[in-house]
């Protein structure tokens, strides 16, 4: 999973703690949080392999440890991630979020270590968002995210800011459990993923982007080259049983963002051009998001979503994306109230197969340390080929009870 | 000997006492240029302050007197011909900690706000055209957290009046920007150092919807003032906020790199 580079690399972000002038004292800071979550499937899975419990408890768990030298100019950061699934044994897993070592200068920073980045402006697609592989037993909604090993420069000049990045190892796609729910008929080899590198996970990727903002606009272009995030799943037949193994191609995609912020009203675009699978295809997310403010005198802002969704892969030749030819409609209501209550509904409607997944995300905070979620995921109206099928019974609703420390 | 030329002479004092008076009757002329006199110097004497950082401590109350506090921290960058920056990093409630508000001010037009949500670790540009909106659920409205400028406003003089025994100017200032929840707002500005005391605001229908009242200052670099406590207090719903400011820190060195976009995700 992690491999020797990464290992080199955790190594030097440790011992740079040491090499720092010791004579400022430094400034611990310890948090975290935890949670109780259940999920609640209202139907019977769709495949006889996959366990039938309704109610599918976990809990979760995430320290984070911060040590700062030198006013925050260096900054050590640890965090981990853990969850224990009642009924998803792949479910069940770690993960190093964060270790790295942060570096201020004046006009310049840098990243060594396991880290996070976050890319792109719509919110019905994460297209651009390259740099770390999605953590896909988490959620459905591909926001959750492993951490990444990296070197990470950012350089702030007048004429934008340029992010350069240097890849080692590669983080495989976590795939629920062969008798999980939110799992298709076949089991999935991820013990045994192919490459098209012949090093493998070891392999180095690049990745850079400059963003700058113009006034009411910001505009970013970005490179990648290296592993795909994004498997393919390749059937195969393993002692006389078809099973799917995943396989990671070599890739180079050029990213696009912008947006354009007016008044009530943010205008938003990314797309992306991916070579390496396939033909050279092209997708975008495009829409905006525009809202009412101070409904009835009541603080109450609503938002209006609309993105409209298009990929041109070859699902043959490329991994497989479920918003080929998508409408993204929803919206966001925030309370304004002292517990952030705030409401996000969202509808994606496949305008080709006519299949529908909508998503609910409610939260409101409690007290100071506890806030409480909720989540319903449906898809309808799916027909068989339309990659959801394999999900259609697989409706959940998700209660997630947080403790922050 | 040449003779004098007392007729010159005599002129001259004459516009030298003309000219000397000129601003005094100048400012004596409308109730509109007085005003704006009054905030333009009020406007110069908090000029030049640099940069400085502050930890706020937030109570919320609610007519009930039920109180739940937040907590944040606060840097601000002066810029020379235009609006400040600032960055608000939150500590408290836990489930917001991390999250941060960056905000560049102009003096006209509309500001530029980024939000950097820690979770995700994504930066988002949101808009800043909810000027009326709460501050994180308080009586404070955007619009009355972010950069005073001069140009933000007209204003009217309307008397001198001695409050909690200040003796203060009383001026009347009506926003220029449409999206502005309020028609109006009266302030109170001490005439000794031009310290505001106290804020009426007046909502849409010019309505008296809120009093700010400004108590425990602090001098700092021996020139800049700066209230340690600020009170709202919402005078239609029962509800008021309290801002208490403590750390205060002047010249801190910060430069116009930490308040960009990128240097966001560094917030702490």
């Amino acid at each position: 999973m992690i491999n020797r580079t990464s290992y080199s690399l955790l190594l030097l972000s440790v011992m740079g703690a040491f090499w720092l002038p010791s004579a400022t004292a430094g400034q611990w800071d310890f948090d975290g949080q935890a949670s109780l979550e259940t999920r609640y499937f209202p139907y019977a899975p769709e495949f006889p392999s996959q366990k039938n419990s309704p109610l599918s408890p976990s809990v979760t768990l995430e320290p984070e440890f911060v040590y700062e030298l030198d006013n925050g100019n260096d900054r050590f950061t640890f965090m981990s991630f853990a969850r224990l699934d009642a009924d998803d044994k792949k479910r069940t897993h770690a993960d190093l979020r964060e270790l790295s070592w942060l570096h201020l200068g004046s006009s310049w920073d840098m990243t060594t270590g396991i880290s996070k980045v976050y890319w792109g402006v719509t919110e019905s697609a994460h297209l651009v968002d390259i740099i770390n592989q999605t953590d896909a037993v988490e959620d459905i909604t591909g926001e959750d995210k492993l951490g990444q090993p990296m070197v990470n420069l950012n350089i702030e000049q007048d004429w934008g800011t340029l992010n350069l990045f240097v890849l080692p190892g590669f983080r495989e796609r976590t795939f629920t459990a062969n008798n999980a729910r939110l799992h298709g008929p076949l089991p999935v080899d991820s013990a045994h993923a192919t490459f098209e590198s012949g090093k493998k996970a070891r392999h180095i990727d690049f990745a850079t982007r400059w963003s700058q903002t113009f006034g009411d606009v910001d505009l970013a272009i970005s490179q990648f080259i290296g592993t795909s995030r994004e498997p393919r799943l390749i059937p195969q037949l393993k002692n006389s049983q078809l099973i799917l193994v995943p396989h990671y191609d070599l890739i180079s995609q050029t990213g696009v963002e912008f947006q354009w912020t007016t008044e009530n009203t943010l205008w938003k675009a990314e797309g992306i051009s991916r070579m390496g699978q396939g033909k050279q295809f092209f997708a975008t997310a495009t829409g905006f998001e525009h809202t009412f403010y101070d409904l009835a005198e009541r603080n109450i802002d609503i938002g209006v979503l609309l993105e409209y969704l298009y990929d041109g892969r070859d699902v043959n030749l490329a991994p497989v994306s479920i918003a080929n030819h998508d409408i993204f409609a929803g919206f966001r209501i925030t309370l304004n109230d002292t517990q952030d209550t705030a409401i996000l509904f969202g509808t994606m409607y496949d305008h080709h197969t006519k299949a529908a997944f909508i998503n609910l995300e409610a939260e409101r905070r409690l007290t100071n340390q506890l806030k409480l979620k909720l989540n319903s995921r449906f898809i309808t109206n799916v027909p068989s080929q339309d990659p959801l099928a394999y999900f259609r019974n697989d409706d959940f609703l998700e209660l997630k009870l947080h403790w922050f420390f | 000997m040449k003779p004098i030329d007392w007729s010159t002479k005599y002129l001259t004092a004459l516009s030298c006492i003309l000219l000397m008076s000129l601003p005094t009757l100048a400012s004596a002329a409308t109730p509109a240029e007085r005003g704006l006199e009054i905030a333009t110097e009020v406007d110069k004497r908090d000029t030049g302050f640099g940069d400085n950082k502050a930890t706020l401590e937030m109570t919320l109350r609610n007519k009930h007197g039920q109180q739940t506090s937040r907590t944040m921290r606060n840097t601000t960058r002066e810029q020379a011909a235009d609006g400040d920056k600032t960055l608000i990093v939150f500590d408290s409630p836990r489930d917001v900690k991390g999250t941060a508000f960056l905000s560049h001010t102009h003096k006209m037009g509309a500001d530029d706000q980024w939000l950097y949500l820690p979770a995700l670790k994504r930066v988002k540009r949101i808009s800043s055209s909810n000027k009326s909106g709460p501050f994180m659920g308080s009586e404070f409205a955007y619009e009355d957290i972010s950069s005073q400028e001069v140009e933000k406003y007209t204003y009217n003089y309307l008397k001198d009046e001695t409050i909690d025994g200040h003796d203060c100017f009383v001026v009347e200032r009506f926003p220029t920007n449409a999206k502005s929840g309020y028609h109006r707002q009266v302030a109170w500005y001490g005439k000794a150092e031009y310290r505001i005391w106290k804020i009426d605001f007046y909502d849409r229908k010019n309505v008296l919807l809120k009093t700010l009242t400004y108590s425990k200052y602090n001098q700092y670099l021996g020139k800049y003032w700066r209230a340690n406590q600020m009170d709202m207090v919402n005078h239609q719903t029962g509800k008021s906020t309290t801002l208490a400011f403590s750390k205060y820190k002047f010249a801190i060195g910060t430069s116009d790199s930490d308040f960009t976009p990128n240097r966001l995700k560094s917030a702490r």
